[in-house]
């Protein structure tokens, strides 16, 4: 197993490399000067040689980008354009509302996605499997931004279950659960709609294998067979899913904190986007790769632990 | 070369149409997708008013006989701008996908082609293109070229390049040992003779399939990107802009977000029914379902 997670890691670290090189890139092919970018088109020449300095623009290109590559690998995620703080400083304030949001669209979807899955598995190609399958569709195809607008008139305005409310009311735990409830539920419905489809497809595939008949004929009760046999054993697509999906989460977490009005990652790089703070920018981009990557790694030494196979090979 | 032509798979959009055919939801998908292309294409025409005519007096006026979805908050007409935005959304999302697959694609049968080094390479640089939020990558290269209707087309399809990659990749790999590869090279076909004849039209399938599955996923970005403030710049009718627009008053007037959000959404539905429909129907271990 410590062999199988090292050379897990070993391959994990060149993508990492690479993720940093496209970043460095990406931020560098932008038509225009950063230092006129953040000093205005009005800006002295002194001014802007002082900043490119500052920057290290004036440096060579590839003097540039070693000392990119050795601060971040060193932890430094540079300073706002805006603000001139460490942007790891921000992050680390707002992280724990995306991580919580995070968490919380997790839960909703497996706590809603499992048992309409085994449902419309165990019910194959009748009107129940069909309208959780129709439900699934609907949920892939909202926008996160769009079902965010619709929850928010529905349950702030329309019924005022649910406050809408800025970053003040936090302190409060109560306060913060409560806005939670729909930020979570908007995450949650796009996992609730993969974790639906990933868990009934799987399940028809169990369904089918020797073991799952050798159950039946041994006179196991058609529940516990669902429950206990099948599974357990469809639970493997579920962790992939989780993983393979996280990107699209982040993606929709941008747009619903944006339209919730929370604090947390998403929030911030909108507001460096408005303020055209391209550092921040970057940095998050690096962060977020990083988390893609890392729970990459975590997803296949899960898979080892769960399936001696995976770890022989 | 006659002898070439009997290698292809039979008419293939006759196997097409009895795909979509078998499958009522996909063809529900393909009609509706092509109306709302149909829309876009005759936008000028069909459209009652210019998407950018301002009536003052009907600023934020709840759906009339003349404005049949009222106005907008500058007065302009909803469904005039919500016909033309459909050119913008299909325009941008077709381009980007479509550019995505040549790419993707091409690199793809590539790595699976050649395979060793090259596969390698290609590889390990889609895995790289994968660990990005294909979101928050969009939003940053937007930002940083500027938004407009290419860049925008450039990072939809810099997102979406590598699921084409690995899509093409394998089949490319199972067709490279079939028999009539091995034959067209005993005649001395050229490497991209034989990638271009005879692998090419044995994957287009899968690529298909993947590719009206992200139109739905560009099209969901583009609208995103247009809600954030990324999308092509106002006064150009754009869905997202439109409910990026309209947010400020949804209270006032929740038509502003809600007709551009069901225009949004009938799209979307469309293109995952045809997708899927396709997908199941071209997937050989459902097809007997």
């Amino acid at each position: 197993m410590l062999i199988y997670a090292l050379k897990r890691l070993l391959v994990a670290i060149p993508t990492l490399l690479g993720v940093l090189t496209i970043v460095f890139f990406l931020v560098r092919v932008a038509p225009g000067d950063p230092a006129i970018v953040i000093l205005g088109e009005s800006a002295s020449q002194q001014a802007i040689e002082q900043l490119r300095q500052q920057l290290g623009l004036d440096q060579p290109l590839w003097h540039q980008y070693l000392d990119f590559m050795t601060s971040i690998l060193q932890g430094d995620f540079g300073r706002s354009m805006i603000s001139n703080q460490p942007v790891l400083q921000e992050v680390w304030r707002v992280l724990p509302y995306t991580i919580e949001l995070t968490l919380a669209a997790i839960v909703v979807g497996i706590v809603l996605g499992l048992p309409l899955g085994v449902i419309a598995a165990r019910y194959r190609n009748t009107w129940i499997d069909f309208s959780i399958r129709f439900f699934s569709l609907l949920g892939l195809s909202f926008p996160a931004f769009i079902s965010a607008i619709l929850l928010l008139l529905a349950f702030s305005i329309q019924l005022p279950w649910f406050p809408v409310i800025g970053e003040a009311s936090y302190a409060d735990p109560l306060k913060r659960a409560a806005a939670l409830v729909l930020p979570a539920l908007n995450l949650g419905l796009i996992m609730v709609a993969y974790i639906t489809r990933v868990t009934r497809s799987s399940m028809l595939t169990v369904i089918s294998e020797d073991y799952i008949r050798t159950a039946r004929a041994k006179g196991v009760p058609a529940r516990m067979v669902v429950w206990r046999h099948t599974l357990r054993n469809a639970l493997i697509p579920i962790v992939t899913v989780i993983g393979l999906y996280l990107g699209v989460l982040i993606g929709n977490s941008v747009l619903t904190e944006m339209v919730f009005n929370r604090p947390g990652l998403g929030k911030l790089i909108v507001i460096a986007l408005n303020s055209r703070d391209y550092t921040t920018l970057q940095a998050m981009l690096v962060i977020y790769a990083m988390v893609i990557v890392l729970a990459n790694l975590l997803t296949d030494l899960l898979y080892g632990v769960i399936d001696p196979k995976v770890r022989n090979q | 070369m006659s002898a070439t032509s009997t290698l292809h798979p039979p008419g293939r959009l006759a196997r097409f149409a009895r795909l979509c055919w078998r499958r009522k939801a996909a063809s529900a998908g393909a009609l509706i997708t092509l109306l709302m292309l149909l829309v876009a294409i005759f936008a000028p025409w069909i459209a009652p008013h210019d998407p950018n005519e301002q009536d003052i007096l009907s600023r934020m006026a709840g759906p009339s006989a003349d404005y049949l979805l009222g106005n907008d908050t500058y007065g302009r007409d909803i469904l005039s701008r919500i016909i033309w935005g459909a050119r913008v959304s299909l325009f941008i999302g077709v381009t980007a996908i479509g550019a995505a697959m040549v790419i993707g694609g091409t690199l793809g049968v590539l790595a699976g082609y050649f395979g060793g080094k090259l596969d390698r390479l290609i590889m390990a640089v889609m895995d790289m293109l994968l660990s990005f939020p294909s979101l928050v990558m969009g939003l940053l290269v937007v930002a940083v070229l500027g938004p407009t209707t290419l860049n925008l087309i450039i990072a939809i399809a810099f997102t979406a390049i590598a699921p084409f990659a690995r899509i093409a990749r394998a089949p490319t790999m199972a067709v490279k040992q079939r028999d009539f590869i091995e034959a067209g090279r005993a005649l001395g076909y050229s490497d991209l003779r034989i990638m271009a004849v005879h692998v090419l039209p044995n994957i287009l399938d899968e690529i298909m399939v993947l590719g009206s599955l992200w139109l739905a996923t560009a099209i969901r970005t583009e609208a995103s990107l247009s809600f954030i403030g990324l999308g092509v710049r106002p006064p150009t009718a754009t869905w997202g802009g439109m409910i990026r627009d309209g947010f400020e008053n949804m209270l006032d007037a929740p038509g502003l977000v809600i007709y551009p959000s069901i225009a949004i959404l009938i799209i979307m539905v469309a293109l995952n029914l045809l997708g899927d429909g396709l997908r199941d129907a071209t997937d050989p271990k459902l097809r007997h379902e």
